[in-house]
């Protein structure tokens, strides 16, 4: 059973990794969907 | 005289009247090609009614009506400020996406001010595709039970071995589950998502579902990448073994041996049944990953425009009598049918697994094993994949002394 807790472990770290690189890589949908003329933050 | 001329005028009042009449008959019969010449080219009654009893309705007239510059009034004439279109000309071209639109903001998407398919979308999504899916779903889940109750759990029939032969190996096993438990995440948010507004928020409340939602859609998003990377690992680990052979027809003949008591049809590593789940998991995992990144990155994926192109240059929609497939869509469009296609291909999906999950824990003994510490027991796998067996072991799987069980 330890590969089947190992890849729900290994889930659980892709999620997080993909959502913090892809907003870091400026695919939010605020970086995708605005244009330098607009203040974001 | 007067009773002659009086007869004569008669007859050539009358004849004059039929003249006449053919003449309107021949006209009505050579009806003029526009339709809409009595409304000065707008959209008549008849349209109207079309539309509301959900017919078809052509409206190029609408959408190429929208004025032209370059017969525009002078400056100093009545009109000139409007630059050859009119207000309506203007709107007729913002709805339709041909009218010449700059935005400061980023992204196709915002150049499109007005797209009416949006409705389309919405009554089919929650019409049709939550009705039908709902249907399969549930009706695969009775027929589940229906075939336990019948049938009970496949139990191994002969005496249990005591001794084990590895069947998956660990990476072969993390696969799976990666594969696996990001498929299950993914289709209870999906579900939840899709059936939240209708079956969710009735019975929690609107306030109770919102956190809920917003947790959904971060984990069905980035989920996602899991779901994908098990999928190549799953094709890269087992593609070979999946290839159909001759076996794979008896054992379909024998319906796998799932509906009667001590028949075993050969098998190797995969029967028919596990290799139609392992094509059917690799063809839709295929088309609802490609659908789901088009989501994921909105707008930047076009998929159907492109596919209806080619699928209207091979033939194949006129064959099925549906016509030329609209091969320019607007980005809001595409969008629209990722979502239902993915949707579409999610609910097949599902139906699928849910048998797999049936076969895999309760519906027969000894089959978790093989995924869960990777060993089964001999007589399992004697059973159930033969073939197999001798080729791992080298020993035969039936004893040649023995009469085979009736």
């Amino acid at each position: 059973m330890k590969s089947m807790y190992l890849a729900f472990l290994a889930i659980a770290v892709l999620a997080v990794a993909a959502d913090y690189s892809l907003h870091r890589a400026g695919f939010s949908v605020q970086d995708v969907t605005s244009g330098p003329a607009v203040r974001l933050d | 005289m007067a009773t002659i001329t009086h007869r004569l005028l008669a007859f050539i009042a009358a004849v004059t009247l039929v003249l006449l009449q053919g003449t309107a008959a021949v006209a009505q019969e050579a009806a003029p090609a526009d339709p809409r010449a009595a409304t000065g080219g707008a959209q008549t009654l008849e349209d109207i009614l079309a539309r509301q009893r959900g017919e078809s309705v052509d409206y190029t007239f609408r959408r190429e009506d929208v004025g032209d510059p370059s017969k525009a009034a002078p400056m100093t004439g009545q009109l000139g400020t409007l630059g050859g279109v009119s207000d309506p000309e203007l709107w007729r071209g913002l709805r339709y996406g041909s009218a010449d639109v700059t935005v400061s903001s980023h992204g196709p998407a915002a150049e499109v001010v007005i797209q009416d398919s949006g409705m389309t979308w919405l009554a089919f999504r929650e019409g049709p595709l939550a009705s039908y899916g709902g249907y399969l779903l549930l009706g695969v889940l009775g027929a589940l039970l229906l075939f336990y109750l019948l049938r009970g759990r496949i139990r191994i029939d002969g005496e249990l071995a005591g001794t084990t032969i590895l069947r998956f190996s660990a990476i072969e096993r993390f696969a799976h589950w990666l594969l696996a438990g990001s498929f299950i995440l993914l289709g209870i948010t999906g579900l939840t998502l899709l059936f939240g507004r209708m079956a969710i928020i009735p019975l929690i409340g609107k306030e109770a579902y919102s956190p809920y939602a917003i947790a959904g859609k971060w984990v069905h998003n980035n989920v996602s990448w899991a779901f994908m990377l098990g999928l190549v690992l799953v094709t890269l680990f087992w593609l070979v073994h999946n290839i159909p052979n001759r076996h794979d027809l008896k054992w379909l003949a024998l319906g796998g041996g799932l509906f009667s008591k001590h028949v075993h049809p050969p098998a190797k590593k995969f029967n028919a049944g596990q290799k139609i789940i392992f094509w059917g998991v690799l063809i839709l995992g295929v088309s609802i990953s490609v659908s789901g990144l088009s989501l994921l990155f909105p707008f930047q994926m076009p998929l159907f425009a492109v596919t209806f192109a080619k699928l209207n240059a091979l033939g194949l929609p006129q064959l099925a009598g549906l016509g030329e497939l609209p091969a320019t869509l607007l980005p809001h469009q595409e969008m629209q049918l990722a979502q239902l296609w993915h949707a579409i291909v999610a609910f097949v999906f599902i139906a699928i697994i849910l048998a797999h999950i049936y076969l895999g824990t309760i519906g027969m003994e000894g089959a978790f094993d093989a995924m869960g510490t990777g060993q089964v027991d001999e007589q399992w796998a004697k059973e159930h994949h033969g073939l197999w067996y001798e080729e791992v072991t080298g020993k035969p799987a039936h004893d040649p002394t023995s009469h085979p069980a009736e």
